[in-house]
C-alpha cells in the first residue's frame, strides 16, 4: 500500500513537472516556429540557440511590477488566473502516459488514475476552465476584458457541444470511456492482434475534434477572446506580471493536454507500429511507447503552432456558424452513420 | 472516513447554498451556486455514481452556470443599479416561499429515514450499468424525457425565429427596397440590446 502511494505521488510530481516543462518550452518552440515561418531567426541570445529563453521569460514575469486595478474586484481578480492554471493542470491526471512497467514482480501503470469515466473527467475539467477566463475578465472591470470574457464563454460552450458529439462516435466504436482502455485497444502487432489507430475508423470525428480543440484552447484561428487587434488584450488586458503569465501558461498547458488527448484517442496513444513484433523486453517497449507518445504530442503541438502562423483569425459570426451550423450537424450525422455501419458489420 | 467526507461536503453544500441567497452581488451568487453543484457532484462520487457526477459538473457547472454568468455579466447587475423591489412584492415572496416550506415539511414529516440498501450491486452508478438500466427497464420514461427535451429545444428555436421574422417585417415596412441592409441593422441593434 505504501509503495503504491509513494509511486503515485512520484508519478503526480513527474507529470506535474513534465507538464510545466513542456509548456515552458512550447513558448520557446512557438517563437522558433513563428520565426521559421516568417523567415527570421527567433530568440537566440539566452544560451545556445536561445534555449534558455523560457527561463529568462519566467524571471522577467516574476520580476515585473504587479498591478491590480483600483476599480477591480480584487479577490476575483486573483482567483481568475488561479482557476485557469489549476484546471489546466488537472486534466493530465487521466492521460495514460505509457503502458505498464514491471519491476521486481510488481506492475506499475504509467497513469495517475484510470477512472472509468476518463473522457468525461477531461470534459468536466475543461468546462470548468472557462470560469478562469470569465471571472478574470469580469473582475478586471474593463470593457475589453468583459468582451473577451463573454466571447470566451460563448465560444467554449458552443464548441464543447460539438466536441462532445464528435467523440460519441468514437466511444460507440470502443465501448469504453476509460482513456487507458481506448489506448490499449489500438495496440498490437502484425498477426492476430492487428489493430488500426482510431483515426482510420473516425477521420471525420478526428477532424471535428481537432477543430474544437483549437477553439477550446483559444488558439488561432479561434483566439477571439484575446484578439489583440480588436480588444487590446482581450480578457487579460488588465493583467500584468505572473498573473498574466499564468493565463498564457494555462493556454500552453491546455494545448499540451489536448495534444495528449488527441494522440490517445485517435493516434494510438502509447502504441507504436510493430511494437509486439520486435521481440523486445516489455519494459523497453513501454519506455519506447512513452517516447512515441511524446513524439505524437510534439507533432500536435507543432501543428497548433503551424496553424497559428498560417491562418488568419475568424470573424465572430463565422466562428458561431462553424460551430452550430456545420460541426454539430456533421457530428450528429457521424454518430448516426457510425451506428448504422456498426449494426451492418455486426 | 466516508462519513467525515459526507459531513464536510454537506456542510459546504448547505453553507454555499445559503451564501447563494445572502450574497448581494449576483456574480457571487452564481459562483457560490457553482460550489454547491460541486459539493453535490462529490456526494454522487461518494455514492459511487461517477457518471452522474461527471455529467452533473459538465452540464450544470460547465454549461448552465456559464450561461447564467454570461447573462449577469451582460446585464451588469450591481448593488447600486439594482432596482429595489416594492414591499408588497417582498411580502408575497415571503408568504409563498413560507407556504412552500410548509408543504415540504408536511410531505417529508412522515417519511421513514434509514439506510438505503444498495444491494449486492453497488456499482449501479457506473456508465455500463446505468446504460443497461436506462435502455432496458426504463426505456419508455427515458424516451419520453428525451422527447420532452426535444420539444423544449424546438420551442426555443421557434421563439427565436419569431423574433427574427418580426424584425424583418418591421424592416420591410420601413425601408421598402433597402430591406436587406436594414434587417441586418435591426438584428444588430436587437442583439446589442439583449
Amino acid at each position: 500500500m505504501s509503495t503504491f502511494l509513494i509511486y503515485k505521488l512520484a508519478l503526480v510530481l513527474a507529470v506535474f513537472g513534465i507538464t510545466l516543462l513542456v509548456a515552458m518550452y512550447s513558448t520557446y518552440l512557438e517563437r522558433k516556429v513563428a520565426a521559421f515561418m516568417q523567415d527570421r531567426v527567433g530568440p537566440d541570445r539566452a544560451g545556445p540557440f536561445g534555449i534558455l529563453q523560457p527561463l529568462a521569460d519566467g524571471v522577467k514575469m516574476f520580476m515585473k511590477e504587479e498591478i491590480i486595478p483600483n476599480v477591480s474586484n480584487k479577490f476575483l481578480f486573483i482567483v481568475g488566473p488561479c482557476i485557469a492554471m489549476i484546471t489546466a493542470i488537472m486534466a493530465g491526471v487521466v492521460i495514460p502516459w505509457g503502458n505498464t512497467i514491471t519491476i521486481g514482480g510488481e506492475t506499475y501503470t504509467l497513469q495517475i488514475a484510470d477512472i472509468n469515466i476518463g473522457i468525461l473527467y477531461v470534459f468536466g475539467v475543461v468546462s470548468i476552465g472557462v470560469y478562469g477566463i470569465m471571472i478574470g475578465g469580469w473582475a478586471s472591470n474593463n470593457k475589453y476584458s468583459l468582451l473577451g470574457a463573454i466571447r470566451a464563454s460563448a465560444q467554449m460552450i458552443s464548441y464543447e457541444l460539438a466536441m462532445g458529439l464528435s467523440i460519441i462516435a468514437l466511444i460507440m466504436l470502443t465501448g469504453t470511456l476509460s482513456l487507458r482502455e481506448i489506448a490499449l485497444m489500438q495496440g498490437g502487432g502484425v498477426g492476430s492482434d492487428w489493430n488500426m489507430w482510431n483515426v482510420v475508423y473516425q477521420p471525420v470525428g478526428f477532424l471535428m475534434f481537432i477543430i474544437c480543440a483549437f477553439a477550446e484552447c483559444n488558439r488561432m484561428p479561434f483566439d477571439l477572446p484575446e484578439s489583440e487587434t480588436e480588444l487590446v488584450g482581450g480578457y487579460h488586458t488588465e493583467y500584468s506580471s505572473m498573473k498574466l503569465g499564468f493565463y498564457l501558461f494555462a493556454e500552453y498547458i491546455n494545448m499540451f493536454t489536448s495534444s495528449a488527448l488527441m494522440a490517445t484517442l485517435y493516434f494510438g496513444g502509447f502504441n507504436f507500429p510493430f511494437q509486439n513484433d520486435l521481440g523486445l523486453d516489455p519494459n523497453l517497449v513501454t519506455i519506447l511507447g512513452t517516447v512515441a507518445f511524446f513524439l505524437k504530442i510534439g507533432f500536435f503541438i507543432f501543428f497548433f503552432m503551424w496553424v497559428r502562423w498560417t491562418l488568419p483569425r475568424f470573424r465572430y459570426d463565422q466562428l458561431m456558424n462553424l460551430g452550430w451550423k456545420i460541426l454539430i450537424p456533421l457530428a450528429i450525422a457521424n454518430v448516426a452513420i457510425t451506428g448504422l455501419v456498426k449494426i451492418l458489420v455486426k | 472516513m466516508t462519513l467525515y467526507a459526507f459531513y464536510f461536503l454537506s456542510f459546504l453544500a448547505v453553507l454555499s447554498a445559503l451564501m447563494v441567497v445572502f450574497s448581494r452581488n449576483p456574480i457571487y451568487s452564481v459562483l457560490y451556486l457553482v460550489i454547491t453543484f460541486f459539493c453535490v457532484a462529490c456526494h454522487y462520487l461518494l455514492l459511487n455514481a461517477q457518471f452522474l457526477a461527471a455529467v452533473h459538473i459538465i452540464v450544470y457547472a460547465g454549461a448552465i452556470m456559464v450561461l447564467f454568468l454570461y447573462v449577469i455579466m451582460l446585464l451588469n447587475l450591481n448593488q447600486e443599479t439594482e432596482s429595489q423591489k416594492s414591499n408588497i412584492l417582498k411580502f408575497a415572496a415571503v408568504i409563498s416561499s413560507g407556504l412552500l416550506m410548509v408543504v415540504i415539511i408536511g410531505a417529508l414529516r412522515g417519511v421513514e429515514t434509514g439506510v438505503i440498501e444498495l444491494g449486492s450491486n453497488s456499482k449501479i452508478g457506473l456508465v455500463k450499468n446505468l446504460g443497461n438500466l436506462l435502455f432496458n427497464e426504463f426505456l419508455l420514461p427515458f424516451e419520453i424525457v428525451s422527447l420532452l427535451l426535444l420539444t423544449a429545444m424546438v420551442g426555443a428555436v421557434m421563439l427565436g425565429k419569431n423574433h427574427m421574422r418580426r424584425a424583418q417585417q418591421i424592416a420591410k415596412n420601413r425601408n421598402g427596397k433597402f430591406a436587406d441592409s436594414a434587417t441586418n441593422n435591426i438584428k444588430v441593434k436587437e442583439l446589442t440590446n439583449e
